[in-house]
């Protein structure tokens, strides 16, 4: 049987919609469930990974090492894993910590074009025996050959597998399966995929991705994840198994999973918004919608136009000040206009 | 009040006399950083490069240097231990590690060291915060780019307000400025500019973020600032921000507020854009430009002052 890895990013990227507000209980309850269910790896942190709790991306209400601790006491066959963004965490401060507690999977992430600054990161994280993947970020901004130059580097730099993320839920199907048969054809080690649902194409590009190759693909239980969320991940489960992968996780149990989260977890169902839409055709980075909303609220300018501004200036995930900056400046323009 | 006038109208003196004799002054590391340096140099009616120096007389800082007409040397900090005459001022755009020599032997010879690697042995130096003090340190460490940039902005909201909970700076800078040390270095430049902020803010707690954006046109540097403070006062602080840009345009003229200081979503938030000059970098480089009109800025201060009164 053609087997599939799943990686859970519930209480990882579904921390971006609940402003970062993980609770102790949220965590509890979903660990054991999804360990319960037989889930491989099981993400837990802040949105944005390990010490990323800031202003710029929304302060967690639990920090990273509460976080994680609370995650190992109620995972014991699922992995623990977390995501890292250099630039935002650091050996030293970070994933020393982090590792004390007992963390076995490490994903180790750039924008897609900058992988060289996670050299560091991922060698210091194989040296210490762990399982690590390099992660190419808001991938749809780079294209299949500048994608590989950066997966060989993190290749080269220990990685055991290079998953791309569609951050902000931009991708057609055809735009998943060039990309990850390309890599597919050209790297050592195995190609993952983390899908959005701005354009509805979560499911289909998560499939696309493993027709194309992929073995490892990131899911969340009832999408829970940034803007319009990410592949839902007891859909996918019951797609692939309908289609003869083997993930190992059972589907009841998937599916008590999701209906935990819906019902402790999350303050609203994912569901397609305007918004995300919008974030979608713009290809600006997912976890931005929050933070959109609010500051058009403040400026009084309309939240589409701030994200194709955001857009056309090409931001990556990490600049959420440029918010501001852009609705402050739509605002002048307004009020220049109004006089 | 007569003393007063005594002391300034001497030290104009000695401006006056600086002028006719302009202090001469090395350049350690024919790189970017170096090269940018020197045409910053060529331009400063205070100091003169006597020799420009690195490893490799192909490098292209090093043709640059002789197109020029600088007297250039390849053998490194030996340039300047056989011919200890050859200046009065070292800028040091090594390494850091290269600077952890160089400072022993520089200091053997007592001369003057401005420091652009994050060494950190130096006393360290935000022109706009602490210039004078700084004249009385034979080696000034210029901290990073990103401090350079960040840690004035801080500096005021720690003089603004009482009791500053905590800051954030996030700088986003063009990947094609960030070259292979910075990359490496992401983890030590977090840290240094943290401690920096700690310093000069006084403020406890603090977080730095480096962001790398690959957009095409190069992005200008740009840097943001987060603080949570228990009172607010945002008319002061407008102020005062206003006060220190002026000063810090004094030495990097592009430095432009794009977001002046807010009170948004229980934080203040204001952010800077810095455009570089375009010497020898490009002007997208404002977070390299930076350091170097900051060092410039301490050498001409040194050649206005009296160097011999040195500790």
């Amino acid at each position: 049987m053609k087997k599939v890895i799943i990686s859970d990013a519930t209480l990882r990227d579904g921390s971006h919609a609940i402003s970062h507000k993980l609770t102790k209980e949220h965590i509890e309850i979903y660990a054991k469930a999804a360990d319960a269910a037989g889930i491989p790896i099981v993400e837990v942190g802040h949105g944005n990974g390990l010490g990323a709790s800031s202003l710029q991306v929304g302060l967690s209400l639990l920090d990273d090492i509460e976080m994680l601790e609370i995650a190992r006491n109620n995972l014991s066959q699922s992995k623990l894993g977390i995501h890292v963004i250099p630039g935002f965490a650091t050996i030293k401060r970070d994933l020393v910590r982090a590792f004390e507690i007992g963390v076995d999977v490490v994903r180790v992430a750039s924008h897609c074009t900058e992988a060289d600054i996670t050299e560091r990161h991922i060698s210091y994280s194989r040296e210490k025996g762990k399982e690590v993947y390099g992660v190419l970020m808001m991938s749809h901004m780079a294209s299949k050959e500048l994608l590989l130059d950066e997966a060989l580097k993190m290749q080269t730099y220990g990685a055991e597998g290079i998953i791309i993320m569609d951050s902000a839920g931009a991708y057609l199907p055809y735009d998943v399966t060039e990309r990850i048969a390309y890599l597919v054809a050209h790297l050592k080690v195995p190609v993952g995929f983390h899908a959005h649902n701005n354009l509805g194409m979560s499911i289909a590009n998560s499939i696309a991705a493993i027709e194309a190759g992929a073995k490892i693909i990131d899911a969340s239980a009832c999408g829970f994840g940034a803007g319009a969320g990410n592949a839902q991940l007891e859909v996918l489960i019951a797609v692939l198994g309908k289609m003869g992968y083997e993930t190992g996780i059972d589907l009841y149990k998937a599916l008590d999973a999701a209906d935990l989260v819906e019902e402790k977890i999350m303050e609203v169902l994912p569901s397609i918004k305007g918004i995300s839409i919008v974030s979608g055709l713009a290809g600006v980075f997912s976890g931005f919608s929050k933070h959109v909303m609010r500051v058009s609220k403040e400026y009084n300018v309309d939240p589409r136009d701030v994200f194709f501004e955001l857009g056309k200036r090409k931001v990556v995930a990490g600049q959420e000040d440029m918010i501001v900056e852009v609705a402050l400046q739509l605002s002048n323009k307004q009020n220049r206009g109004a006089e | 009040m007569s003393t007063t006038k005594v002391s300034s109208s001497s030290r104009l003196v000695s401006i006056g006399e600086t002028l006719l004799k302009k202090i001469k002054v090395a350049i350690l590391g024919s790189g970017n950083i170096g090269t940018d340096l020197l045409i910053k140099v060529l331009r400063s009616p205070f100091i003169t490069c006597s020799l420009f120096i690195g490893r490799n007389l192909s490098s292209r800082g090093m043709s640059k240097a002789i197109n020029l007409g600088i007297p250039v040397s390849d053998r490194s900090i030996d340039a300047i231990l056989n011919n200890p005459d050859c200046c009065d001022l070292v800028f040091d755009a090594t390494s850091a590690l290269s600077h952890q020599y160089h400072a022993k032997v520089l200091g053997d010879l007592n001369k003057i060291v401005i420091d652009l690697t994050p060494a950190k042995l130096g006393h360290l130096c935000i022109p706009a915060i602490n210039l004078e003090e700084c004249l009385n340190y034979k080696n000034v460490n210029m901290v990073t780019c990103g401090g350079q940039a960040s840690i004035p902005l801080a500096y005021v909201i720690g003089q603004t307000h009482e009791h500053v909970e905590y800051i954030e700076v996030v700088s986003t800078i063009a990947s094609k400025s960030a070259g292979p040390a910075t990359r490496l270095n992401m983890d030590e430049y977090v840290e240094t500019t943290e401690k920096g902020i700690m310093l000069y803010s006084n403020c406890k707690k603090t977080k730095a973020i480096l962001n790398l954006n690959p957009a095409e046109p190069c992005i200008d540097m740009q840097t943001t600032v987060y603080a949570k403070v228990q009172k607010p006062d945002l008319v002061a602080l407008k102020n005062n921000i206003n006060d220190m840009l002026k000063k810090i345009q004094k030495y990097v003229p592009s430095y432009n507020i794009v977001i002046p200081p807010t009170y948004e979503n229980d934080r203040i938030i204001m952010s800077v854009k810095v455009k570089g000059l375009g010497d020898y970098l490009p002007s997208y480089a404002g977070n390299l430009d930076i350091i170097n009109c900051a060092a410039i800025s301490v050498a001409e201060e040194f050649a206005k002052s009296n160097p011999k009164s040195l500790k």
